[in-house]
């Protein structure tokens, strides 16, 4: 009969010889298989002391940028919401008050911005859709809850550190940002 | 008057002995399931438990804090007075062996010959044998009185598997009292020592003394009574807390008084080969290397064993039966056949 494939066998349907039979041979055969596997590399990664890298276009949690004064850049235009095909960010736009300059960039500002990690499917369409620079796909993920609360996330929690107060924290923050580096 | 004379320091020395012995078959228990899980991890090219201490070599305690305070549950449908009792069976018979073992050479502490075994009574094999079989009650009991069905099954499997492996058991070590000329152990050893290991006279039946050990440990390839995947882990299935532990813990002990056993009985005991160490007098310190010696055979055959659980899969329990009945039971009544022949020829 023709084979179908190249990768049929023929199955060898011989009886056992007694050698075969005594199945003492195959077993030290593969005992002998898992003893060397003793001394074999053991490929995996010690996770919190060892990290694997990520690639550079990973996309993980969004930080909200700020400009080189410490400004928040968003101007709640809703862009990002509009993009978002899992409908997991919200926001509600506020309007800058006389001497709040040195806290907004523009005249309007999102006074809340929320993200739901429980919808986003991080595709990085806000990271595109946004005129002002503002959002941003991080390299870190979302880290472990205990309540689906927790992972709301709020303008608190999605904020870079301010430049000029936080200098340390925002260059640590802005290393993050994987895309930002060229 | 003769009791005013007994000799008082003989039941502080025992005392210690036992406790000391009962110490160390627990401490190797314990990390028996830290050797397990490493090696089983190693073989599988993973790292094993490496979190609580310096490569992971808290984790027993981790692991006995964790079952103490785990909820106790007793079901209400089971035979709460057995259901106690299995787990407390398991324990006790695993520990009772370690009796008769001769743990080293007579040694001399104050001028006073301390034989480091607890009992050398003359039908030492046979006491062994018996405490050995008394351990399924453990299993048995444990598995009934759950009701459920799984846990039966498991137990009915485990007190069928060793009846079976007894008889094998048994003979193979008929071939061994032949040759030595005793049931006692410390004349067994005494007689290797002399003489050479019985293994060399023996392969056959060591063979067959070690294929029965597994399945009387319950260790695989003749673990069905725990059969994770057909069984949901038999006849302990209801246990939880320290009363699962015991029954865990119980299979390490047994591991390791079984190890001792072989060693004692087909390779020398303590005995250091190629060295005359009868030479060396009876100096406290060759006793402890005795021991160790006798530990280190110990703790490779507990090796060999967690070797054989990671590589061989499981019987089915026709296969056990057949092994069982149809192959060793033959291979160990020609095996005692053919050593009675030979002692007699050579009239040793």
């Amino acid at each position: 009969m023709q084979a179908l494939t190249k990768r049929s066998k023929q199955v060898d349907r011989r009886p056992m010889t007694a050698m075969e039979k005594m199945y003492l041979p195959s077993i030290i055969k593969g005992m002998g298989i898992t003893f060397s596997h003793l001394f074999k590399k053991k490929p995996t990664i010690n996770y919190p002391e060892q990290q694997r890298p990520f690639s550079a276009v990973f996309r993980g949690v969004q930080i909200l940028n700020r400009d080189e004064e410490g400004r928040e850049r968003c101007t709640a235009c809703g862009l990002c919401a509009v993009a978002c095909p899992a409908e997991a960010i919200t926001m509600e736009a506020a309007e800058r008050q006389p001497g709040e300059e040195n806290l907004y960039r523009e005249e309007k500002y999102a006074a809340k911005y929320e993200i739901n990690m429980l919808r986003c499917i991080f595709c990085g369409f806000c990271e595109e859709a946004c005129p002002k620079d503002a959002i941003y796909l991080t390299q870190t993920f979302t880290p472990a809850n205990y309540g689906r609360e927790g992972f709301i996330y709020k303008k608190e929690d999605l904020l870079i550190p301010n430049p000029v107060t936080q200098p340390e924290e925002y260059a640590k923050a802005k290393g993050t940002i994987g895309k930002d580096i060229k | 008057m003769y009791l005013l004379q007994f000799d008082w320091f003989i039941v502080l020395e025992k005392f210690i002995l036992i406790a000391a012995i009962v110490t160390i078959a627990l401490v190797v228990a314990m990390y028996s399931t830290y050797a397990e899980r490493k090696i089983a991890a190693f073989l599988q090219d993973r790292r094993g438990p490496n979190r609580a201490g310096p490569f992971g070599l808290l984790q027993p305690m981790a692991d006995g804090l964790k079952l103490f305070m785990k909820e106790e549950i007793i079901p209400l449908a089971s035979s709460k007075f057995l259901f106690i009792l299995g787990p407390m069976l398991a324990m006790i018979t695993a520990t009772m062996t370690s009796a008769v073992i001769p743990w080293g050479t007579t040694i001399e502490i104050a001028g006073r010959q301390v034989p480091l075994q607890i009992a050398d009574i003359n039908i030492g094999i046979l006491y062994v044998f018996g405490v050995v079989s008394l351990g399924v009650y453990g299993i048995m009991i444990g598995g009934w009185a759950s009701n459920n069905k799984f846990s039966l099954i498991a137990a009915i499997r485990g007190a069928s598997q060793m009846i079976s492996y007894e008889l094998a058991m048994g003979l193979a070590l008929i071939a061994v009292l032949m040759i030595s000329g005793s049931l006692r152990l410390s004349v067994i050893v005494q007689e290797q020592i002399q003489h050479g290991w019985n293994i060399i006279y023996q392969p056959l039946g060591f063979l067959i003394f070690f294929i029965c050990a597994l399945a009387e440990c319950n260790r695989t390839p003749f673990d069905l009574p725990e059969a994770e995947n057909e069984l949901n882990f038999g006849y302990h299935q209801e246990y939880s807390s320290m009363k699962l532990g015991f029954y865990l813990f119980a299979e390490y002990i047994n591991m390791f008084i079984s190890s001792v056993i072989m060693a004692t009985l087909f390779f020398g005991g303590y005995d250091i080969p190629f060295v005359n160490e009868g030479a060396w007098g009876n100096a406290w310190w060759v006793g402890v290397v005795g021991f160790g010696v006798l530990m280190l055979k110990a703790v490779l055959f507990i090796f060999l064993f967690m070797w054989i659980r990671w590589t061989i899969p499981r019987f089915r329990y026709d296969q056990l039966m057949n092994l069982g009945w149809k192959k060793l039971l033959p291979l160990a009544l020609a095996n005692m056949l053919l050593t009675a022949v030979v002692v007699l020829l050579l009239n040793r």
